[in-house]
């Protein structure tokens, strides 16, 4: 059955990319969304195998996974890697929100993208992509992780520049595919000093190793450290580029110039959550090392406070919600680093979900907009597209983390979000802290966004009458053209998905949330092994003052009553604020600045060297001082060479011959006389 | 039975036979040159089918030689020695199956005196398969030095406007090299008394020689691979030379270096090796950091593959200086599936370059909209270049970086960096050329892929998926040959040293 969830959908890209212009676009369409959801579909039966009875399901017996050998790959040395597809539940977790998003994405492009002249080719990126990030999430050792890893950033590259036309969305392929590069420089001394250290590079004998090696020293570069710490964080940088955490998060928001639907299933749900899901999966090694675990921490509260301040002032609803991926990401590692990787996985699983299904509402808005992204341009969109819009409500909903606390009444974010929180504050002074109160702000921040974005975009009075349509996606794929410029509800097949994921917004939380954040033995019980699961953690998290409990409830409804006040009853405000504090609102329209500093620290000096390299030692320093200073008159000699025609070229080549034939027989003669 | 008793010599042989069959046809007629064409190409077909017959033949599990051959010939000090271990076996494919793409290329590219550049390919490939399946020294030097003479006439009869000057200094920078390998392999003929290879690699060479003797073989090889800061002959040489040139020069030649470094210089002097080591990890991290940038700032597009080369060869000395079995294992695979993908490469530049004779990168941009078949095929070699997992260019970055992390970290760490530069400058080249709006008035009628051009990049594209996700017929070929290299390696220099300790 794995083999069929992992393989149909290279089978459908493989026929949409190789036959699609003989099937038609229809046909890629059908052949593709049918084997997605026939995946889907098998996913589900695991994962109900898992949930049920998880010592029970297919092949698992007591904390082993299954596992489902392919093909041999790299054999060299003491070195053996196969291809080896590996279910446990937190595999099982993921194929579920990997194929459900993945379908349900398929379905509704076939919406999206009706009128693209390359619709096939979309949907083969599309499959190739589920493949990938399948492959990745069955790994069963370190390479074939790397390998889902590069494939579905190949996926990324090739659909954000899908509209290859606009140089913008080739620029934006080129940063994601080279900044997520520059996270798997660590990624892959991470698996070489894994190797040194532990002497394996499949997953369940390496973790077997670390008990063994907690202790050994590496020496890495010129200096001995903790080997389990280099080891970790090196890979840890791998999950940085991947998940856009701080430092290298910039090529996501910049990731939003692919279609719509590719950024709920790639920039949402799915890859960028690899990052979660490797340091989940590796949690035995993390758990050896002190420092990695407050890295991972302290990096996933920077950039949760972080994308978060840059989301208040976005203006394209895209990147408005890309902010809060990367913020709510950082949640996720917030958890890791507690040591409660369930939770940062239950987090990861209802963010599928809620953040698919803002970005669908959002591609639905952009759709209706005839591809007006500019919130500025929107407004009063409510009874224009009304399904849309509750679609939206209810993600936002799931998304600020409505609920009540200690109650088991809430929307999905509720439980998973509100859970790292608690998790956070648990884990006590000094990073417990810091992380607890910047996840509580970034709250606030995400609550005000939220509300914004939707106020913005369904509230108040129109703004899309008048407004000039400039947007520049009107470039490429001219969807509108030949409708009227009035807002229009979203066909059925792209109001099916969102309905599909609004239920995951509303439900995820609440039935799933003892298996993932309940009792510390329910939770041992369902992943059986899969992740590192101390009881302790869990007790600290469930047992912390009322407080902390509604600390998020309280920010969550701040944010609301601030966006309310700002962008309801007194619309002129946020132009006020922002002219009054001309530094900070630039500050965080531009990103914090990170675009220009990289630009200015590392692309231009890059090139800056490459020249001077090039015309300053290649040219000038090899080829005219050395080469032909060294040899002798070299110049007088190519002059003369030059004027040369090409007929005495044969003389010279049979002078060379006799040349080499006369040493040779002097090296003969030599060598007899020698003897 | 005589023919797999000659198999090697019926290999090298073959296509210089070819090549007087193609001497004997008269005239230029357009009939003589169809006819010259269909020769060559059902010689090196033929070659081809035989080297792949070899392949399939070959004893993966016995490290030693196979095929052996060996009469004498001038006296005791030189023969006729033939042979095949699991280091060079695959060079004789590659070098086989690459030729008949390279003939039926040429058919779009070449057009003046197109009997003598079939007669000078089938020479060439004569030397090329001659070095690699020489297991005498004397023949080696004969055979890899006469592999400068084909290609000085390719470059310098069918190459570009400077090609003079181009090969004049690819013939500088060679021959130079080869002088000081020359007097080295004097100088070991004196030491030891023979030529064999077989017996040389038995030969224990006193340590201080063995410093010596490296460094004239280094001489040789650094210009070959070529390695930084010896690698200035290349881009120019690329940037001349015609398709075809470019390809066997890039697949083929660059490798005969690396072919080198491990027979002689890794598997004859370990200790001077050894010793050399850190200045070959200086020079290999040089290759791939320095010209990766250099080719981030190219405009000419044969060049910036030129130095992505070089960047691609500082791979291969670097795993093979490593020493470990994994490093050296790498290296041979970086070698094949370099000879795979740049040969690719080359074929890609020389499709447009037919079509719209420049190879400045500015002029093209949004070939896709015209050339999806080329597009992808483009999208395969460019990601197989950067080193993409589920392409052969992986495995042996992998491999090699692997190989190296266990001996010093440093190098892998700035051979690493690498792996960030090469994804900026082969996307940033595909950006360029492939996406975009197709505006420019010269591209509006351009063609894509024609049946004959599809025939020679197709199987490559194949065979670059194919080895990324399944290399076994590679690294198998190559293991026990490549461990014995590592385990004699790791014996002469003593036991190796340890990277991780213990706390206790």
């Amino acid at each position: 059955m794995i083999q069929a969830i992992v393989f149909l959908p290279l089978a459908g890209a493989l026929i949409a990319g190789l036959l699609g212009r003989i099937l038609g676009h229809r046909l890629s369409e059908l052949i593709t969304t049918s084997m997605l959801i026939v995946a889907a579909l098998l996913s589900w039966v695991v994962f109900f195998g898992y949930w049920f009875a998880p010592e029970a399901a297919e092949g698992a017996h007591h904390t082993e996974a299954l596992k489902v050998e392919v093909l041999s790959w790299i054999n060299s040395g003491s070195l053996s890697l196969n291809w080896v597809l590996r279910v446990d539940t937190l595999t099982a977790i993921m194929l579920v929100v990997v194929n459900t998003v993945s379908s349900l994405v398929h379905v509704y492009s076939i919406g999206y993208m009706a009128e693209d002249p390359h619709r096939s080719r979309f949907f083969a990126y599309l499959s190739l992509f589920t493949f990938a990030m399948l492959m990745l999430v069955t790994a069963d050792n370190f390479l074939q992780m790397f390998f889902g890893w590069e494939g579905v950033g190949l996926a990324s590259y090739l659909l954000i520049g899908f509209w290859y036309t606009r140089p913008s969305a080739n620029a934006a392929a080129m940063k994601a595919f080279v900044v997520n590069r520059v996270g798997d420089f660590g990624f892959a001394l991470g698996i070489f000093a894994a190797f040194m250290v532990l002497g394996q590079l499949n997953f369940d004998a390496a973790f077997e190793a670390v008990a063994e090696h907690k202790d050994a020293t590496i020496h890495f570069l010129s200096w001995d450290f903790h080997a389990m710490t280099v080891v970790c964080l090196l890979l840890f940088m791998g999950a940085m580029g991947k998940s856009a955490q701080f430092l290298l998060h910039t090529w996501l928001p910049d990731a939003m110039e692919g279609p719509t639907p590719v950024s709920a299933l790639i920039h949402a749900a799915t890859m960028v959550t690899a990052g979660v899901f490797m340091v989940a999966r590796l949690s035995p090694m993390f758990e050896a090392s002190e420092v990695a675990m407050t890295t991972v921490m302290l990096v996933g509260a920077l950039t949760a406070f972080f994308a978060a301040t840059v989301g208040l002032v976005q203006n394209d609803i895209k990147r408005v919600i890309a902010y809060s991926t990367c913020s709510q990401l950082g949640y996720m590692f917030v958890a890791l680093g507690a040591g409660v990787y369930s939770a940062g996985v239950f987090h990861l699983f209802t963010h599928a979900f809620f953040k698919a299904l803002l970005f669908l509402g959002a591609g639905s808005v952009i759709h209706a907009m005839h591809h007006e992204q500019d919130m500025r341009n929107m407004g009063g969109l409510k009874d224009k597209i009304p399904l849309t819009y509750w679609a939206m409500m209810i993600g936002t909903l799931a998304l600020t983390g409505v609920g009540i606390p200690g109650t088991p009444f809430g929307f999905a974010g509720f439980f998973s979000k509100d859970g790292i929180i608690e998790v956070a504050y648990a884990m006590g002074a000094p990073t417990g802290y810091i992380a607890f109160w910047a996840l509580v702000i970034a709250a606030l921040f995400t609550s005000f966004y939220s509300w914004r974005l939707v106020h913005l975009t369904f509230h108040g009075k129109p703004r899309w009458g008048q407004a000039a349509h400039g947007h520049d996606a009107h470039a490429h794929d001219d969807h509108g053209h030949g409708h009227a410029h009035e807002p229009h509800e979203s066909p059925n097949v792209m109001l099916i998905p969102l309905g599909v994921l609004t239920a995951g917004a509303i439900l995820a939380g609440v039935v799933f949330h003892d298996l993932f954040f309940g009792h510390a033995e329910h939770v041992a019980h369902f992943f059986n092994g899969a992740v590192a699961v101390v009881a302790e953690r869990y007790e600290a998290a469930h047992a912390v003052p009322l407080w902390v409990q509604w600390s998020a409830t309280i920010a969550m409804l701040i944010g609301f009553a601030a966006a309310y006040e700002m962008y309801i009853r007194n619309p002129s405000l946020p132009g006020r604020l922002a002219a009054a504090n001309p530094g900070l609102y630039q500050f965080l329209l531009n990103k914090w600045y990170f675009d220009e500093l990289y630009d200015r620290i590392f692309v231009r000096p890059a090139l800056y060297v490459g020249r001077a390299l090039w015309h300053g030692f290649d040219d000038w320093l090899v080829d005219r001082t050395i080469t032909e200073g060294i040899g002798a008159r070299v110049k007088d000699v190519t002059t003369r060479v030059v004027r040369l025609q090409s007929g005495y070229l044969y003389h010279y080549a049979f002078a060379m011959l006799i040349g080499i034939a006369a040493l040779l027989t002097w090296a003969i003669a030599a060598g007899g006389l020698m003897k | 039975m005589i023919l797999s008793d000659h198999l090697l010599t019926l290999i090298t042989l073959l296509p210089t036979l070819g090549a007087l069959i193609l001497l004997a046809i008269p005239g230029h007629s357009p009939a003589a040159i169809q006819l010259s064409r269909t020769v060559s190409l059902a010689v090196t077909l033929v070659t081809a089918g035989l080297s792949l017959w070899l392949w399939a033949q070959f004893d993966a599990t016995n490290p030693g030689f196979q095929f052996v051959e060996n009469y004498a010939w001038i006296g005791e000090s030189i023969g006729w020695r033939m042979g095949v271990d699991g280091i060079s076996i695959l060079f004789i494919p590659l070098t086989a199956v690459l030729m008949p793409a390279v003939i039926i290329a040429s058919v779009n590219s070449v057009h003046s005196r197109v009997k003598e550049y079939l007669v000078v390919f089938l020479v060439l490939e004569t030397f090329m398969l001659g070095a690699f399946a020489t297991l005498d020294l004397a023949v080696f030097y004969v055979f890899f030095e006469g592999t400068l003479i084909p290609m000085f006439l390719i470059i310098g009869i069918w190459g570009g406007a400077r090609r003079i000057q181009a090969t004049y200094k690819f013939f500088f920078y060679s021959f130079t090299g080869t002088v000081l390998m020359l007097i080295a392999i004097m100088a070991m003929f004196w030491q030891a008394g023979t030529l064999d290879i077989q017996k040389l690699l038995q030969f224990r060479f006193a340590p201080e020689v063995q410093t010596w003797l490296w460094i004239g073989f280094f001489a040789s090889f650094a210009v070959k691979m070529p390695m930084w800061p010896f690698h200035r002959w290349l881009p120019e040489a690329h940037v001349e030379a015609p398709t075809g040139g470019s390809v066997i020069l890039a697949a083929i030649l660059l490798k005969l270096g690396g072919y080198g470094f491990i027979r002689f210089s890794l598997a004859m002097f370990p200790l001077a090796s050894a010793q050399f080591s850190t200045f070959m990890f200086v020079l290999s991290v040089a290759a791939i950091v320095l010209t990766s940038l250099i080719a981030l700032v190219q405009t000419d597009m044969k060049k910036l593959i030129a130095y992505s080369s070089v960047a691609h060869m500082g791979f291969v000395t670097m795993g093979i200086f490593s020493g470990t079995v994994q490093g050296v294992h790498g290296a041979i695979f970086q070698m094949i599936s370099h000879g795979i993908v740049s040969a690719a490469l080359f074929f890609t530049v020389g499709v447009v370059y037919d079509r719209l004779h420049t190879r400045e990168i500015s002029a093209y941009g949004g070939l896709v909209e015209r050339m999806p078949r080329y597009a992808f095929a483009f999208m395969v070699f460019t990601m197989a270049n950067v080193g993409l997992p589920g392409t052969s260019g992986f495995v042996g970055e992998f491999l090699t970086m692997f190989g190296v992390f266990q001996v010093n970290t440093w190098v892998a760490f700035f051979a690493a960096f690498g792996v960030i530069f090469s994804a900026a400058y082969g996307l940033w080249l595909y950006r360029r050329v492939v996406f975009g709006a197709l505006t420019k008035e010269s591209l509006k009628g351009i063609l894509d892929l024609d049946r004959r051009e599809a025939l020679v990049l197709m199987p490559m594209v194949v065979l670059t998926i194919l080895f990324g996700f399944y290399p076994a017929p590679i690294l198998d070929a190559t293991a026990a040959s490549v461990n014995v290299v590592a385990q004699t390696f790791a014996t002469a220099i003593g036991a190796a040293p340890a990277v991780v300790g213990s706390a206790q």
